[in-house]
């Protein structure tokens, strides 16, 4: 029961993490159809920022505060610069451009700070916490908490806001929002940058834990697709809840399923993938179609 | 992307004739290429360095796998992110039977063909479910994950440690030699007499009824319904040959480099080949030489560039990245130029 | 001074010209009525005030040249544009869609949402419901309710009465007169010419992106050829 709960725990805190990656990529999917397989790679260069920041004596909060502003123009700057141009093309060729970022940013972080691993220190301490007889990683506490803040402070800025109303509408339907007077290209650049800076918070949470090196976040971007998927591709809410399940559910499985273990962990993440496309297209919250018509 | 396949399609179209892509005059300029690239990949070993050659010979076995992600991507409009899953396939099936069957290595590869091949005709089938982005993703995800799934099965694979094919007597060029060829020119000789058949072969499909069917698939859905094809088998079949292709280029990896393990695999082999099919400009198999080429060669022509080290990987990766970046961005650019270029001496279509 | 004013204006979309030269002017407090055949071009002058496709020739909007117009600054200068099929946002709520009529306005007042409430109660009753789950007369009420938020100094409406019960469709007219006698410039595009007459106070008719027809609503209803082709008798 112990190990249950712990397994639990954990599963969350790396389910926030897959959730922040996953509502990034739901952003820019809902509002432009894109799927930005950059994202995990644009994680890890917030990631490196940041620690570069730490390792110049920064303290930890103001630093991730730096790390997501400068994330966001980074995201902003993108979008202008390489998928505006592209707007009316064909996706796939958005998206393969997005597999180019993928690779120019990965050989960019290597060149910067070098392949070897960085040990990154968070801000919460890794000795563990009693709560009830049970102990817990304050870190997989702290990561819990963070993700949960940041998931509120997006929901309240989409639902409470002039500014996520413009964000929404763009993405509902452009055509009506520009008759209205919302500036979709700069919605769009909005929602770039608020994708980017989520994945800052990503990277930077999981850093810690991961060892801080350029192919740090590929598999963190695998589970985060595996959880945009699940909750449906065009649900924020259902990226943030598919990632805690699927966290969860990875952690479960493979510490009780024996022949999964630690090492198929990808694995289970792909059967999830492949299992919903092919099963249930729209996922546990979405509506779009999927398929092939 | 569109815009692309019709200029090219229209040397179909206006040099009338079956047979190979694009018959007619086009078809013996096209022909005469061909002769006069087959000249020169026999001369090339000559001045070469063993090196050059055997890597010339690396060159060869991604122009196999670009050849067939061409048919997939460009003819009959599927994504493939983890191609690289399909010559893993075909290389560890070459190993698997060169190491512990005592198979010689030249009758692997038709066997690898067969088995990749096999793979992607039943990989093919949910293929068919997933639209464009979705089916990028799901093979992506097979790319990530493969790898774990090779070590996994490790009484199979070798696990991490992977298998050794060096000094094993099922290679045929090992140490002495084969028809007066040292062991690399064999390889070389080898992986390009493949390619050019496998180059054969695709030219001919393209330009016969299965390649018409798949570019009418891939321009319209709905009207190649219409007329009657069965897309569903196309693109399946499509699907298992860009596999096969795979397969076969994995094999000839395998036989060249003497060794495969999970960690030769990566993410990044799919990737690159995509960058590769990219450059060779989708569907144009005659660019999926220079597609290769870069693949091999970019770290040299990185190289050139001053203040950069190409000792280290990251340099090469960055130049990598941009190339396709880049190259996605000009496309649509050079497409419209291309189609001006190419409609001036027409009459525009009513 | 007209309000608005088009001159010579010509539309296309890629190869095929809409619009072969559209003369007409608009003035303000006017209700006028554009009516012509499917396909006379009708909806793409609309398009071509709000900026939803490119033109050639003079159009004015308060006296002012207007050259490459977009729809977001059309609707900063105060040109509402509900186009056909409503153009409401379908996954928000009625009140998100309220909300985003007033996005060029400093901050919803509560007392503009309260004028479109009273304008059409039902929307009220249905103000936290998802706008796609509206029926098609309450779909158009939320694109009036919309156009309304935004305070504009000339509405466009495209087919305001398609695919709507008569009844609908009165109670739609009726809140149109009432804003243009609150001071509002519309401008109707109607396949359903004698509605579209009877409240109109100027008609222009297009055929083939030209107008061939214009002038004082009531001439026109008593018009020979008018009354042959649009009105049926």
């Amino acid at each position: 029961m112990t190990n249950f709960l712990q397994q639990i725990v954990s599963g969350l805190a790396s389910g926030g993490i897959y959730g922040s990656l996953a509502l990034a990529i739901v952003i820019i999917h809902r509002s432009t159809g894109v799927i930005n397989f950059a994202q995990g790679e644009m994680a890890t260069l917030s990631a490196f920022v940041c620690w570069t920041l730490l390792d110049h004596g920064w303290s930890f909060w103001p630093a991730f505060a730096a790390t997501l502003i400068l994330s966001f123009a980074g995201g902003v700057v993108i979008q202008q610069v390489l998928i505006r141009p592209l707007q009316g093309s064909p996706l796939l060729g958005v998206v393969i451009l997005t597999i180019g970022l993928l690779i120019a940013i990965n050989g960019l972080t290597t060149w910067i700070w070098g392949g070897a691993a960085k040990q990154f220190t968070g801000p919460f301490s890794t000795s563990p916490i009693n709560v009830g007889g049970v102990a817990f990683s304050k870190q997989d506490i702290g990561v819990i908490a963070v993700s949960i803040i940041v998931v509120v402070l997006v929901g309240l800025l989409f639902t409470r806001t002039k500014l996520g109303l413009g964000l929404r509408a763009a993405a509902v339907n452009p055509v009506e929002a520009r008759l209205v007077g919302v500036r979709v290209g700069a919605m769009l650049a909005v929602g770039w940058g608020l994708a980017a800076a989520l994945g800052g918070v990503a990277g930077v949470m999981a850093a810690p834990s991961l060892f801080l090196e350029p192919n740090m976040m590929q598999t963190v971007l695998l589970y985060s697709f595996a959880a945009a998927v699940l909750g449906g591709m065009d649900s924020p809410v259902g990226a943030v809840v598919g990632g805690l399940v699927l966290g969860v559910l990875l952690n479960l499985a493979g510490t009780y399923i024996h022949w999964i273990g630690g090492e198929l962990r990808l694995a289970t993440a792909l059967a999830v993938i492949l299992g919903v496309l092919l099963l249930r297209p729209a996922g546990l919250f979405g509506h779009t179609a999927v398929r092939r018509v | 992307m569109k815009l692309l396949r019709r200029r090219l399609d229209g040397a179909d179209q206006r040099s009338a004739g079956a047979g190979f892509a694009g018959a007619g005059a086009g078809f013996r300029r096209k022909l005469g290429a061909l002769g006069l690239a087959i000249v020169v990949l026999a001369v090339l070993p000559i001045p070469l360095s063993e090196f050059r050659t055997v890597q010339l010979a690396t060159v060869g076995a991604y122009f196999i796998a670009i050849l067939g992600l061409d048919v997939l991507t460009g003819h009959s409009g599927q994504i493939s992110l983890g191609h690289g899953a399909f010559i893993a396939v075909g290389a560890y099936t070459t190993a698997i039977l060169m190491a512990n069957h005592g198979v010689q290595d030249l009758w692997t590869i038709p066997i690898a063909a067969g088995v990749a091949g096999g793979i992607g005709l039943i990989a093919g089938v949910p293929a068919l479910r997933l639209s464009g982005l979705y089916l990028a993703l799901a093979t992506f995800g097979i790319a990530v994950a493969f790898p774990t799934i090779l070590k996994k099965f490790d009484h199979f694979t070798g696990g991490s440690t992977g298998i050794t094919l060096f000094g094993k007597p099922t290679q045929t060029g090992h140490g002495v030699g084969v028809l007066g060829m040292t062991n690399n020119e064999w390889l070389y000789a080898l992986t390009w007499t493949i390619a050019v058949f496998c180059f054969i072969v695709v030219w001919w499909l393209l330009g016969s009824r299965f390649g018409r069917s798949l570019r009418a698939i891939r321009d319209s859905e709905l009207a190649a319904a219409a007329s009657g094809i069965n897309r569903s088998a196309y693109k399946v079949a499509a699907f298992g040959l860009s596999a096969a292709f795979a397969g076969v280029a994995g094999a000839l990896l395998a036989i060249n480099i003497a060794y495969v393990s999970p960690d030769t695999f990566p993410i990044q082999l799919s990737l690159f080949l995509l960058v590769g099919a990219v450059v060779g400009f989708f569907g144009s198999i005659w660019g999926a030489v220079l597609g290769a080429l870069l693949i091999l060669f970019l770290p040299d022509l990185v190289g050139l560039i001053p203040h950069v080290n190409t000792k280290q990987a990251g340099p090469t990766t960055l130049f990598f990245g941009l190339v396709l970046v880049v190259l996605m961005l000009v496309l649509p650019l050079v497409l419209r130029a291309g189609a001006a270029i190419a409609n001036r001496g027409y009459p525009r279509a009513q | 001074m007209p309000l608005l004013e088009l001159r010579d204006v010509e539309a296309r979309y890629g190869e095929v010209k809409a619009l072969h030269g559209v003369t007409l002017s608009v003035d303000d407090g006017d209700f006028v009525a554009i009516l012509g055949a499917n396909g006379a071009g009708k909806t793409t002058t609309l398009r071509a005030i709000s900026g939803m496709v490119k033109t050639t020739g003079q159009l004015s909007f308060e006296g002012a040249r207007l050259f490459r117009r977009t729809p977001e600054a059309m609707a900063r200068r105060g040109v509402a544009h509900v186009p056909e099929g409503r153009g409401t946002f379908a996954t928000l709520s009625v009140l998100d869609n309220l909300r985003l009529g007033a996005w060029t306005q400093r901050g919803t007042s509560q007392r503009d949402l309260a004028r479109v409430f009273e304008f059409f109660p039902l929307l009220y009753q249905r103000r936290e419901q998802q706008a796609g789950t509206l029926s098609g007369g309450e779909q158009q009420m939320l694109a009036l309710g919309r156009a309304m938020m935004a305070k504009p100094r000339l509405l466009l409406l495209d087919e305001p009465s398609l695919g709507l019960a008569p009844l609908v469709v009165r109670e739609i007219f009726d809140a149109l007169l009432r804003m243009n006698e609150n001071g509002t410039t519309i401008v109707v595009v109607e396949q359903n010419a004698t509605l579209a007459l009877k409240a109109a106070k100027h008609a222009f008719v297009l055929e083939t992106g030209r107008v061939v027809l214009g002038g004082v609503a009531a001439d026109l209803r008593a018009d020979e050829s008018v009354r042959r082709s649009y009105l049926g008798y």
